[in-house]
């Protein structure tokens, strides 16, 4: 009987659907405890922060961190799931990239507190009242509150990080292939990844789109929006001109959004082969816009024009990575 | 369970949720505080997003309950686009959104409210309390129907939302896609089972909580339990219960009607109330105002969810769940409950219903019609919409602005957590006052306040909507200087 590891789980700002990832492993999760053991998760079993830090330095071996960093005490648990473990894994799109809540790095805590606080429609706040880090009630008791950050951060812009699993949620087959390296892990059949792996497909979300594509045949004048145009089920969305992510995203989550009959966002971030999913984008849809003949040349003014009748890039091409962007790195060069 | 004093003043928290009791000078409580810990700020960065694109953004508000905010959402735009899908289109939004009523209720019932803590006992070993000590009580065979009418539900959010977390099958003016012959056939299969499987959970709630009489005690005391509070809850035109299309109707501690408004309409009736140790908004009644955390007909704080849903509404409109729901209020000595506990039966109840609407949506021809959503004309686009519904923990409101380009300006979110929120405080302070005496306290106080707002099923606790059915909270104890004297917590 090979000797069992130990695996922790922990999350940061998340909207816990990668919890409910995790219990999705269904009668698949006896197989998981048959070759590790949970040590720590808050969600799982009711441990503590200070078990936690009681445990002796990587001593734990696998990590997962599911959940963007919003908060210092994202921050302070990032940190020690680092300390503690040998192998630390950044779970789901918000670990990976800062997914969703990372669309909030386009404003900060200043704005987002006075949205949320002063400018709703429903509230009603004539003194101005913010959650405070520390407050003193009229008897005295003091109570404390995570410090909220003017930015959202991917795990491993806080902390080293040795794989990824992308997706929002990941999905039941992206759980299986986990299962599968950690059970040949512990069965000596197979070593851990190598690090910096993300653990999904290597090509493009189209390479397993089931819908037919006419390479050659694009001819598309019009950007065009699902408020506009009833989408052909059979068909490429690009094709039909309505902006799917698919050529610019990672493969290796079944296309489930497109089975719907809804064009990729893009929750599984880039291709190995670039960085900036943005970018990347761009380039795609310049490409299926018609401007793929080699012997043309994308001018600035063709992308211009293209991007102008994209309303909101930012929030299509960065919708779940954000924090990740080379926009958010100029603008920190800026500051 | 293990008890921890802590000399440091400096406290850490797991989760969302921290709660802190502080005593006077004689050991008895003076205040409870039941703060969340968490913001992500959607109000803020969804201006400048697409329109169309919300009901795939909110989703992310929630794992726990992505398809509340989808059908909200979905339903919001509907109005800033001024477009009214299809019948179908309609039925379709509502068969996804019984399947995760079903997903939702089921896991709270027997991975972490009554089923743990009423069927193992309130008093057994903790790693006992939670799902698979369920199953050990209950039998295998009963323990596999759970796991597999659970799947069931999640295989019908899957077929129609493509993905069972973070759906995006709701979109302006309708759903993405119609249902085949086939897939009629196979949701209704699983709808039928779900009936039955929900008989036999009301079943369990008659079996293991009503008959034993301790637990009735405890369910019908005032001690602890029992607030009398107005409470909020979605109606149609007879005044039974709606999920997706109605009017709101509050009804005041006496079970009165004081209001029924439409959701477009919530501003005049509704507002919500900051304060500075948590991060969480507390809606109340405009008309009464804010009092603070008080019950009664003159506070502003209204109950939500299955408690609140049956106390506003004249029935169900499903047979089978009809019935049940006019054994609940003989038992429990008439409407409106106000016993917290009541929660729990109540939800079975809910599950019975939208187990029972699932069937009759696919038995109705018009489920399989090809005609699932109309597109938006330009020249009916208003720029605002606003919708409420219920969701699984309450009422649930989405209101949206947009510019001529289809650009959010403006979002207003009023979650269904939040209306329970002041509530929660309330009952965790009562729990707290009336167990804690004379600075005298041990870890079975921790049970019976988690089970203070456990019965809630509160969102920010989406934590405990995995495995074992604890929470990662602690109970901090503080004395009569402010001191950190003692910190709670399951082992």
């Amino acid at each position: 009987m090979p000797k069992k590891i130990s695996i922790a789980l922990k999350r940061g700002a998340s909207c816990v659907g990668c919890d409910i990832a995790v219990v999705n492993f269904s009668e698949h999760l006896f197989d998981l405890l048959k070759v590790a053991d949970i040590v720590f998760s808050p969600t799982l079993l009711d441990v503590k922060y200070k078990d936690l830090r009681k445990m002796p330095d990587k001593s734990i071996t696998i990590g997962l961190y599911h959940g963007a960093v919003r908060n210092s005490d994202n921050e302070e648990f990032a940190k020690i799931m680092r300390e503690k473990c040998q192998v630390l894994i950044a779970y789901g799109a918000c670990a990976h990239m800062g997914g969703i809540p990372g669309l909030a790095n386009v404003s900060n805590k200043e704005k987002i507190f006075k949205t949320v606080y002063k400018d709703t429609f429903s509230t009603d706040n004539p003194d101005d009242i913010v959650p405070l880090t520390e407050w003193v009630d009229k008897r005295g008791h003091k109570l404390t509150l995570p410090e909220f950050y003017d930015e959202v951060y991917a795990l491993d812009d806080i902390v080293d990080v040795d794989y990824y699993v992308p997706a929002c949620p990941p999905t039941y087959d992206m759980n299986m292939k986990i299962l599968k390296i950690i059970q040949d892990f512990v069965e000596g059949k197979a070593l851990l990844p190598l690090k910096g792996t993300i653990i999904a497909a290597e090509k493009s979300l189209c390479d397993e789109c089931p819908r037919k594509k006419e390479p050659g045949k694009v001819s598309i004048e019009k950007i065009r929006y699902i408020t506009e145009v009833e989408a052909d089920p059979d068909k490429c969305f690009l094709e039909q001109g309505i902006l799917c992510l698919g050529p610019a995203t990672r493969a290796g989550c079944g296309a489930p959004c497109i089975e719907a009959n809804m064009p990729c966002r893009g929750c599984m971030g880039p291709t190995s082969l670039v960085t900036d999913q943005g970018g990347a984008v761009l380039t795609a849809i310049a490409t299926v816009l018609g401007i793929d003949n080699e012997d043309v040349l994308i001018s600035e003014g063709d992308i211009e024009e293209l991007v102008s009748q994209i309303k909101d890039p930012l929030g299509y091409f960065y919708r779940f990575s954000l924090p990740k962007s080379f926009l958010r790195k100029k603008r920190q060069k800026e500051v | 369970m293990a008890k921890e004093i802590r000399i440091d003043p400096v406290t850490r928290l797991e989760g969302h949720a921290k709660i802190d009791v502080f005593l006077d000078n004689n050991g008895d409580v003076e205040d409870a505080y039941f703060q969340i810990v968490e913001l992500r700020g959607f109000e803020e960065f969804c201006k400048g997003r697409p329109v169309e694109e919300m009901p795939r953004i909110v989703t992310r508000l929630c794992g726990v309950c992505p398809w509340a905010h989808h059908i909200a959402s979905s339903k919001a735009t509907d109005g800033v686009y001024g477009v009214k899908p299809p019948s179908t289109g309609l039925k379709l939004r509502e068969l996804g959104y019984l399947a995760h009523f079903l997903e939702s209720h089921l896991e709270h019932i027997y991975a972490l409210g009554p089923a743990p803590d009423f069927i193992v006992g309130p008093d057994a070993p903790p790693e006992k309390r939670n799902v698979f000590g369920v199953i050990e009580k209950v039998g295998l065979d009963i323990g596999k129907r759970v796991i597999q009418n659970r799947a069931y539900a999640v295989k019908i959010e899957d077929m129609l939302g493509g993905k069972s977390t973070h759906p995006v099958y709701s979109i302006p003016g309708g759903v993405s896609h119609s249902i085949t012959e086939e897939d009629r056939g196979e949701i209704l299969k699983m709808g039928e089972s779900l009936v039955n499987f929900c008989l036999f959970t009301i079943d369990v709630v008659d079996k293991f909580i009503l008959k034993n009489k301790k637990f009735l005690d405890i369910i019908l005391s005032k001690d602890i339990y029992y607030h009398r509070t107005n409470y909020i809850g979605l109606v149609d035109d007879e005044n039974k219960m709606a999920i997706y299309e109605g009017k709101f109707r509050v009804v005041n501690p006496e079970g009165k009607e004081i209001l029924k408004f439409k959701p477009e309409d919530y501003l005049k009736h509704i507002a919500e109330h900051v304060e500075p140790w948590t991060y969480l908004k507390f809606p109340y009644l405009k008309d009464k105002g804010w009092k603070g955390f008080v019950d009664g007909e003159e506070s502003g704080v209204m109950r939500s969810a299955p408690l609140g849903r049956l106390n506003v509404s004249e029935g169900l409109k499903t047979p089978r769940a009809q019935e049940a729901y006019e054994r609940y209020f003989e038992v429990l000595g008439g409407k409106p409950v106000h016993n917290t506990l009541a929660f729990h039966w109540a939800r079975a109840i809910e599950c019975l219903y939208a187990a029972e609407r699932i069937v009759e949506l696919c038995n109705d021809p018009e489920i399989t019609d090809k005609k699932v959503r109309n597109i938006p004309d330009p020249g009916e686009y208003r720029g605002e919409g606003i919708s409420g519904i219920e969701a699984p923990r309450g009422s649930l409101i989405h209101h949206y602005k947009a510019d001529k380009n289809g650009l959010m300006t403006e979002l207003n979110l009023i979650v269904a957590t939040a209306f329970n929120y002041a509530g929660m405080n309330m009952s965790v302070k009562k729990a707290a006052k009336a167990l804690i005496k004379k600075g005298k306290y041990d870890q079975g106080i921790l049970n019976m306040i988690e089970m203070a707002f456990r019965a809630y099923d509160p969102c920010f606790s989406c934590a405990t909507h995995s495995l074992p059915g604890t929470m990662p909270i602690m109970v901090n104890i503080f004395n009569e200087k402010g001191k950190l004297v003692d910190v709670i917590k399951r082992k």
